[in-house]
């Protein structure tokens, strides 16, 4: 059930079965919605593009989470960590080594992710709430340590100043140019999302998710494949942390931070855990809404004008609360469930009901 | 290795829970190919048994060898790679996976792609999933599931389930499969068809087969032989002929259930 396919068609080898995308015509319509994307640039207005560009930066940092904490079941809360230790490396690699961003960037995650290795370990012997703090401890730790380690290189808490990226001369200085870049990477870690999940690595990441002793009994070393787990999510993170400071060009303690964390976890949740789809479905949501309490933002300041400025600022996280909440109590297995049961129902069709 | 001897010995095993004493200095062996029955009372230890096979608990005195592997001191899970499946008393399947995976994601021992190959997946990782997927298939085949293939299995009916759990244990194609209580909670037809589904596959595969099992009329048809515990103690072993007509057990379990 894993795809859209009308009823009637079977598969007629187990290769065609386990592809992702098993008809001419989807790969059609990815060609064509991809297509409409990379070209965005040349019909949308800035302010679009530049949202579309936040949006992909955000839909990466939440694969990652998802592959940790939707297929692998450990949570946490350490995300946003992770993207400020990604960011710092990619960031002193291109300034102080004059590396090319090319490079940097896979450099930046693999960083972060040996990072978020060590922050991982505790998953061993601790679950769930105990986990969370675990994870809750690179919140804390990474960031004072960018304030006050190597202050001379890190530049204490003022942080430091990214270069734009430069590739085959061409530099990133607009949205309308960084999105190239910043869908390029999105492409790839979707690919590299789903080609985890359906392989034995995300065999195992599931197996440890949905019961642990019997992976154990099944010979999944759990140590093994929970830090897998760890450093993939951070690798993730890594790569969204490099892109996002060489778009601000700016990159300190606090450019990314625990409420990142915590509404990266919403995303998941609105999107749905478990499943590719869910980050992709989730950050678009959530982004939307907070861009829709922005734009709502000066009509409810005119209802209330003595608190008009900070109308704004207040909005944005009662809409993310707010859905949140009427997420989990109406449909807590998220937005790519919901996706799941129509393509089921556009398979059965013309007998969906 | 020979039909006859020993794949698995027990010795001395011991093992308590604060007061309680869940095995007590409890000694079998287990024959290459044969089908063991291990039944007991509610409480007997049986259950714990497996546990301390699996290393879920640790015993406190005694040795289990397994084709000459100490099996007290191995990691848990290394002990699937040495040749050894179970199934649960309660069912612990990955409820969110399809048939399919469950049985997939227990090729597990069986595969080699790394970190890397998965995250490539095409060559390598694609096509050992698809030699695999082929046992896979014939397990399915086996245990007559090509109607749930794709079904989640959370949302399996119970009979469905046990049987989905067997085929998982099937999948790692183990040389030992312990099998905890795996009709109970059956409908007639269903236990049927479970009976026939473990006689095939020790026909077929002579695999050995360690079973908990209640029935009693069931276990008396399938075993070869038969050890009875009681408060963690071996008060019997042998055939099913001789289990029967032991005044101890007819005390202790068969006329408690009778
Ligand atoms: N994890 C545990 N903690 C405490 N006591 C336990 C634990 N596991 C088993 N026991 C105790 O050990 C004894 C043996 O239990 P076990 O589950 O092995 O019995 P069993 O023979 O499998 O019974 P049943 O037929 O009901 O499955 C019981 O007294 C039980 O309460
Ligand atoms: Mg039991």
């Amino acid at each position: 059930m894993a795809i859209l396919r009308p009823a009637g068609e079977f598969d007629t080898s187990y290769a065609s079965d386990m592809a992702t995308i098993r008809r001419p015509w989807q790969w059609c319509l990815l060609l064509v919605f991809l297509l409409a994307l990379f070209t965005l640039p040349f019909y949308a207005s800035q302010g679009l593009v530049a949202l579309v560009n936040r949006i992909g930066i955000t839909i990466i940092a939440v694969q990652g989470l998802s592959l940790l904490t939707g297929f692998t079941g450990q949570i946490s809360l350490g995300q946003a960590a992770f993207m400020t230790a990604g960011g710092y490396v990619s960031a002193l690699l291109v300034n102080e080594l004059g590396w090319p961003f090319l490079l940097a960037l896979p450099a930046a995650a693999i960083a972060a992710g040996l990072v978020g290795l060590i922050f991982g370990l505790p998953s061993l012997r601790v679950k769930g709430f105990y986990l969370v703090m675990a994870t809750l401890a690179a919140q804390f730790i990474i960031p004072w340590f960018t304030r006050n380690a190597f202050q001379d290189v890190l530049n204490g808490a003022q942080g430091l100043n990214v270069q734009v990226p430069v590739i085959f001369g061409v530099e990133f200085n607009t949205p309308q140019r960084y999105i190239f870049l910043t869908l390029t990477v999105l492409v790839l870690t979707t690919i590299l999302a789903f080609n985890v999940t359906r392989s034995r690595l995300g065999r195992a990441f599931i197996s440890i998710r949905d019961n642990d002793l019997a992976a154990e009994l099944l010979g999944v070393n759990l140590f093994k494949y929970k830090l897998q787990a760890f450093f993939l999510a951070s690798m993730y993170a890594g790569l969204a942390g490099s892109l996002a400071a060489h778009q601000l060009r700016h990159i300190n303690s606090e450019t990314f931070t625990l409420i990142d964390s915590i509404i990266f976890m919403g995303m998941l949740v609105i999107g749905g855990l478990g499943s590719n789809l869910g980050p992709i479905f989730g950050a678009i949501v959530v982004e939307f809404l907070i861009e829709a309490a922005t734009l709502l933002g000066p009509f409810v300041a005119m209802i209330f004008p003595a608190k008009s400025a900070g109308v704004v600022q207040a909005l944005r996280p009662l809409f993310f609360g707010t859905s949140l909440m009427l997420f989990l109590i109406f449909e807590p297995r998220g937005l790519a469930y919901r996706w799941q049961l129509f393509k089921a129902a556009w398979r059965l069709r013309p007998f969906s009901h | 290795m020979n039909p006859k001897d020993t794949q698995l010995s027990v010795r001395n095993v011991n093992l308590s829970f604060g007061g309680t004493q869940a095995l007590v200095n409890l000694g079998f062996d287990v024959r290459q190919g044969e089908i063991l029955a291990i039944i007991g009372p509610n409480g007997a230890g049986k259950t714990s048994l497996l546990n301390c096979l699996n290393r879920f608990y640790k015993v406190e005195s005694g040795s289990i060898q397994f084709e000459g592997y100490d099996l007290t001191k191995i990691a848990p899970h290394r002990i699937a790679g040495l040749g050894i499946a179970r199934t649960f008393q309660n069912i612990a399947l990955y409820t969110g996976l399809s048939t399919l995976d469950n049985l997939m994601a227990a090729r597990h021992i069986h595969m080699h792609s790394g970190l890397l190959q998965s995250l490539i997946y095409w060559g390598f990782a694609h096509r050992e999933d698809i030699s695999h997927r082929m046992v896979v298939e014939e397990i399915i085949d086996f245990l007559e599931m090509e109607h749930i293939r794709r079904s989640i299995v959370g949302s399996l009916p119970y009979g469905l389930r046990k049987r989905v759990e067997l085929g998982r244990a099937l999948a790692m194609e183990p040389r030992l499969l312990l099998l905890d209580e795996p009709m109970t909670g059956m409908n007639l037809e269903e236990k049927e068809d479970m009976a026939r589904f473990i006689l095939d596959l020790h026909e077929r595969q002579k695999t050995t087969i360690l079973l908990i099992e209640h029935d009693m009329g069931l276990v008396m048809d399938i075993a070869d032989r038969v050890v009875v515990l009681d408060f963690g103690v071996k008060i019997a072993e042998g055939s099913p002929q001789e289990i029967r007509e032991d005044q101890q057990v007819i005390k202790a379990y068969l006329g408690e259930a009778r």
